[in-house]
């Protein structure tokens, strides 16, 4: 769509403070040439979706280890869905149960990354989905 | 895109609708084909904010500074637009981008619009697109545009060719006669603010600054005023705040923000321009296979010839085109 | 440890044997790398000899154990004596449920108890605000009150189990709420033992639950230093942890020499509010990881003993009582995958093997469910089980220190001692830990360290088994344990009820003089515990101290 730069928003949700995984991932995707917005700890869905649009991002990286994701990411889902921002490609990952995931994504959530995963698996899917 | 799209583009962002000053802002970032049309259909709407720069070196709290500023012109009812550069790796073309985090709770609030850049192709200096986005906050009526600029090199003076109101952060501690004199700062700055005063030094900072003020030649404007703040307990913004009003209106009432004004966009068409030659050129010299380097070498032409040689060439080609 | 010429000797064969049979090998099979280096990236030698050691002065250096410089251990008798106290750090739901799971692991042998809080606890809000909605009892337990602790301990005699808490921010609070039910229980302060975390440096750092600006948040804990000298002799005070510094990434050097730096910053604190260093060092205690290179991780753990022993005696003329660092342990959860999980227990084993080679005081060993949810009870049992095989088959318990004189690990413990060394005097240079974490220092080296790592795995510089190499088909269906969602419900409720039951009139005196006194510098621990035992929640008391203080955020560094 955009024929630019990626830009993406690495967003931490809720209380969590596990950050060493999102801090990693803003670095692999920086070295892979995307522009990385990171917010910092304890946003809100609202922020995340406010920060989201001003900053027009391709795609919205949630991480989150603290287990609140079936609380926090519908109302994120839903924020975006009415701020028409629908088109931003939402990917997450962390400590996500397997059998959550189909729930999350059938919210929107185009994909889960969970422990283990090459951060240039993420980044091969983000250029897969949004170009350039 | 159509004529109308731009149109209705821009209304979108008179009524300052956040997704599409954001798309914007991204089409002027990019380069888009159509970004050259929005600009001149905003033109129209610009000019009307008071636009502040903040600059100083890196971790200096321009960031914290402008979370804090922000926060006080929302106490005072204005609009506020943010434009917050970081650099971009020569390395990889990303970036990252976190001043953000310094203005978690602004996020929300609709009166408020922050955008992240990353200095992308510009050389250390503010990134092109900051113009752009400037007159997109702009022509959105925000009351104050805030640009924060990544401090380092270039930008530090690029951004008095865009600013109403250039403050210039400084802190205790970092080898406090070095900044002072560095790239003339003090020549640029019209608030020089002394943050972080609640460590131990700051005092020192101010008397440093004001001897190289008192040491410096006069210049026409007004000489700049010195000021501290603790960015991170919120002291002394406030009065920060009353000084960047006061410069804004006194230069108004002088002249000085005619001026200003003139060379901002004296700045645009050059950079304008300048985008345009290097776009042409560098198609070219970047070309291998065209032999220009052979002949170089081989002494047919010089590289005065060559650049004439291109120059005709791209003439030739605008009237074309 | 060798004379002169013994040791010219020893060159010049290991120089033949070089020139001979290791080139012969080596122009045969080649070894598999160019260098080797431990776990943090330091160069390891092909094999180590008297020369690796010949600097070292065993009474200066090593000594025995229970003495200055305590390299070789805290206790002249070590596990021969009593053997470490085995902690498994737990809590999800309710106190109900978590009381449940403390008697469970008691009931297995366990010896000591350690809580782990829901995020709210830790960052100051009841169960009931807005902000908790999802998170509550989620990864800890949930507490609102002194009731909820109540309920936790219910059934175990606090006077002879020593509970640690890993609790920062609000540690004064739940400090006061543990003397507060002791008494119930008919137990003085004095009779209580165990540990509060209580390190806010390291929250800024690397695990992000702060909730005050730092001044006011060193105040609290030298506050509480001051309270439990007079008052809690046989409680640690705080648990100065470089744990969390290396599960966010950082190297073993790096862990001791941050965290030293931090203790440094604590002790200064406390000097400074005009505590005699005496009165309260010996209750200073410590926590480190157990990461998965086993040798270096010995010597991470004998050369924090022996430099912080230095320090205290350098900087502070503290006695050697003050100078002995004692230790908490907990294996690395970051090595832990979520592929194949059983062979999570043998990753355990190897990390809890070098701490208690180390000379831990206590030990969490990790689960083997770690990277996918918060263990079931039948994971935990066999992390604890680990440790008692340890203990009691392995054999590494019965002598002290087993590992001293190797001249890899002697080397290898210089050699982290003088890097954290270096690392201290960096931060020194910045002006203490509280500046160098201010300006981002320290986070930006455990970052550089964390994606150094994941590069190296990616690459496959490094192997993890399971993860880059040696992959097999997952099977999918674990058993994970999964915290019900009407908790939050339920403490909403249980907060309710205290509401209307409590009386409102000394809550609030209580909460009005907690905030005068944060204005004056009376110490804090008074008026918390007044407030506690008027049942003001945890998230009004904190609250009365944000109004105060104000909420900070940490530098953050990209
Ligand atoms: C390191 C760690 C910590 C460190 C965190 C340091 C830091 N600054 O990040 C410390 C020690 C501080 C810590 C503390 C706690 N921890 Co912890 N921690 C871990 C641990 C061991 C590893 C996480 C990690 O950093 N891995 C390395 C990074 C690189 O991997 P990662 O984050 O998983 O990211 C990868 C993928 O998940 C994915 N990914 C992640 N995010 C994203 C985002 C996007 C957009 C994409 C595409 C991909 C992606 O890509 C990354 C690269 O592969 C996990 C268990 C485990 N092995 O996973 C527990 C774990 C997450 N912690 C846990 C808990 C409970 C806590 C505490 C809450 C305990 C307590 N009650 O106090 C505390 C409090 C922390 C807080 N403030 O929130 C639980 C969570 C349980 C749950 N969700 O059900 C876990 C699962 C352990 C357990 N089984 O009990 N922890
Ligand atoms: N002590 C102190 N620290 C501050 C102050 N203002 C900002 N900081 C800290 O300085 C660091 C850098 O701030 P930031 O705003 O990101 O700086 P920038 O790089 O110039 O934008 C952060 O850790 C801030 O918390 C201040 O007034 N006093
Ligand atoms: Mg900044």
């Amino acid at each position: 769509m955009s024929e630019g730069r990626i830009r993406v928003l690495i967003a931490k949700p809720g209380l969590d403070g596990h950050d060493r995984g999102a801090k990693v991932l803003a670095r692999a995707m920086r070295d892979a040439g995307f522009e990385v917005i990171y917010t910092g700890l304890r946003q809100t869905p609202d922020q995340i979706v406010s920060a989201a649009v001003q900053e027009d991002v391709d795609v919205i990286g949630l991480s989150i280890l603290s287990g609140a994701h079936n609380h926090l990411f519908p109302r994120i889902m839903q924020l975006l869905e009415e701020a028409g921002a629908e088109h931003i490609l939402v990917i997450a990952g962390g400590v996500i149960p397997e059998e959550d995931i189909p729930a999350l994504e059938k919210l929107g959530v185009s994909r889960v990354f969970t422990p283990g995963t090459p951060t240039s698996e993420a980044i091969g899917f983000i250029r897969e989905r949004v170009g350039a | 895109m159509e004529r109308c799209e731009i149109d209705a583009m821009i209304s979108g962002i008179r009524d300052n609708r956040p997704g599409t000053l954001a798309r914007a802002i991204s089409m002027i970032e990019d380069e888009e084909p159509d970004s050259a049309h929005l600009l001149e259909g905003l033109h129209p709407f610009t000019g009307g904010s008071h636009v502040v720069g903040i600059t100083g070196p890196p971790g200096s709290g321009k960031s914290t500074l402008t979370d804090r500023i922000t926060k006080h012109l929302r106490k005072r009812s204005k609009s506020v637009g943010v434009v917050a550069v970081d650099p971009t790796s020569p390395f990889s073309g990303g970036a990252l981008l976190g001043d953000r985090t310094r203005m978690g709770d602004l996020a929300t609030d609709p009166e408020v619009f922050i955008r992240s850049m990353g200095t992308r192709g510009s050389l250390g200096g503010l990134s092109r697109a900051v113009y752009g986005a400037i007159k997109v906050l702009e022509a959105a009526a925000k009351d104050v545009i805030l640009v924060e600029t990544v401090g380092v090199g270039q930008s530090e003076v690029d951004i008095a060719r865009v600013a109403d109101t250039v403050v210039v952060v400084f802190v205790p501690g970092l080898g406090d006669d070095v900044q002072a004199i560095k790239a003339g700062i003090t020549e640029i700055g019209d608030l020089l603010v002394v943050n972080k005063a609640d460590l131990p030094g700051a005092s020192r900072v101010e008397s440093v600054l004001e001897s190289t003020l008192n040491l410096a030649p006069p210049r026409e404007e007004p000489a700049p005023k010195i000021a501290s703040a603790s960015a991170e307990r919120d002291e002394g913004v406030e009065e920060l705040l009353d000084l960047i009003e006061e410069h804004r209106n006194l230069a108004r009432e002088s002249g000085l923000l005619e001026l200003r004004r003139r060379m901002r966009a004296r700045a645009e068409i050059t950079a304008i321009l300048a985008r345009r030659v290097s776009r042409h050129t560098e198609g070219y010299l970047s070309d291998g296979d065209n032999g220009w380097y052979r002949r170089l070498t081989r002494g047919e032409v010089s590289p005065g010839e060559l650049a004439e040689e291109l120059w005709s060439k791209l003439l030739g080609q605008e009237s074309e085109g | 440890m060798f004379d002169e010429k013994k040791l010219r000797e020893i060159e010049e064969q290991k120089r033949k044997w070089e020139e001979g049979p290791v080139a012969k090998t080596i122009g045969r099979f080649p070894e598999m790398k160019e260098e080797f280096t431990t776990l943090s990236g330091y160069p390891v030698e092909r094999t180590y000899t008297p020369e690796h050691i010949a600097d070292i002065d065993y009474e200066k250096d090593l000594g025995f154990p229970g003495e200055f410089p305590f390299t070789r251990g805290a206790q002249p008798t070590m596990y021969r004596g009593r053997l470490w106290t085995m902690r498994q750090y737990a809590g999800f739901g309710s106190a109900e449920e978590s009381n449940a799971r403390y008697k469970y692991l008691l009931e297995q042998g366990q010896t000591g108890l350690s809580v782990a809080f829901d995020l709210p606890t830790q960052i100051g809000y009841d169960s009931d605000e807005p902000i908790s909605a999802g998170e509550v009892g989620k990864v800890g337990v949930a507490i609102d009150s002194v009731r909820d602790v109540q309920t936790l301990f219910d059934g175990i005699p606090l006077d002879k189990v020593s509970t640690s808490m890993t609790i920062n921010a609000p540690a004064s609070i739940l400090l006061a709420m543990y003397v507060a039910i002791g008494e119930q229980g008919g137990h003085g302060p004095d009779a209580l033992s165990g540990t509060i975390q209580n390190d806010i440096l390291k929250e800024y750092v690397a695990r992000g639950t702060y909730i005050f600006p730092p001044e006011p948040s060193m105040r609290l804990i030298t506050d509480i230093f001051a309270y439990c000298s007079q008052h809690m002799p046989n409680f640690n005070t705080i648990s100065i942890s470089g744990y969390h510094m290396r599960e966010a990434g950082c190297t073993a050097a790096q862990e001791v020499g941050f965290t030293l730096a931090n203790a440094i910053a604590y002790v200064d604190a406390a000097v400074e509010a005009g505590l005699e260093v005496d009165s309260f060092a010996p209750r200073l205690s410590f926590f480190f990881a157990a990461q998965s290179d086993l040798l270096e991780e010995v010597a991470k753990f004998r050369a924090a003993r022996r430099l912080w022993a230095r320090i205290m005696r350098e900087r502070y003329g503290a006695s050697d009582k003050s100078a002995r660092l004692r230790f908490h342990t907990q294996t690395a959860g970051c090595t832990l995958t979520a592929q194949q999980p059983d062979n999570n227990i043998v990753r355990v084993t190897l990390q809890a093997l070098a701490a208690v080679l180390g000379g831990t005081q206590s030990l969490h060993t990790n689960s083997r469910d770690e990277a996918l949810a918060l263990p079931t009870e039948d994971s935990v049992r066999i992390a604890l089980r680990t440790q008692q095989i340890l203990a009691h088959e392995s054999g590494v318990a019965d002598t002290v220190d087993p590992l001293a004189g190797s001249f890899y690990v002697e080397r290898l413990t210089d050699d982290v001692e003088e890097a954290a060394r270096e690392y201290i005097r960096e931060i020194d240079d910045r002006g203490g830990a509280p500046a160098a974490i201010e300006e981002g220092y320290i986070q930006r080296q455990i970052q550089e360290s964390a994606y150094d790592h994941q590069k190296a795995v990616e690459s496959e510089e490094r192997v993890v088994v399971g993860v880059n190499r040696f992959r097999t088909e997952e099977k999918k269906a674990w058993d994970l344990l999964r915290v019900d969602p009407a908790i939050e419900e339920r403490q909403r409720e249980k907060l309710e009820n205290l509401k209307a039951s409590r009386d409102a009139a000394r809550v609030e005196t209580a909460l009005e003089e907690l905030a005068g006194a944060a204005s004056t510098d009376a110490n804090l621990m008074h008026p918390i515990l007044e407030a506690v035992r008027s049942e003001a929640t945890l998230g009004e008391i904190s609250g009365a101290m944000r109004s105060v203080f104000g909420e900070y955020r940490a530098p953050i560094v990209l």
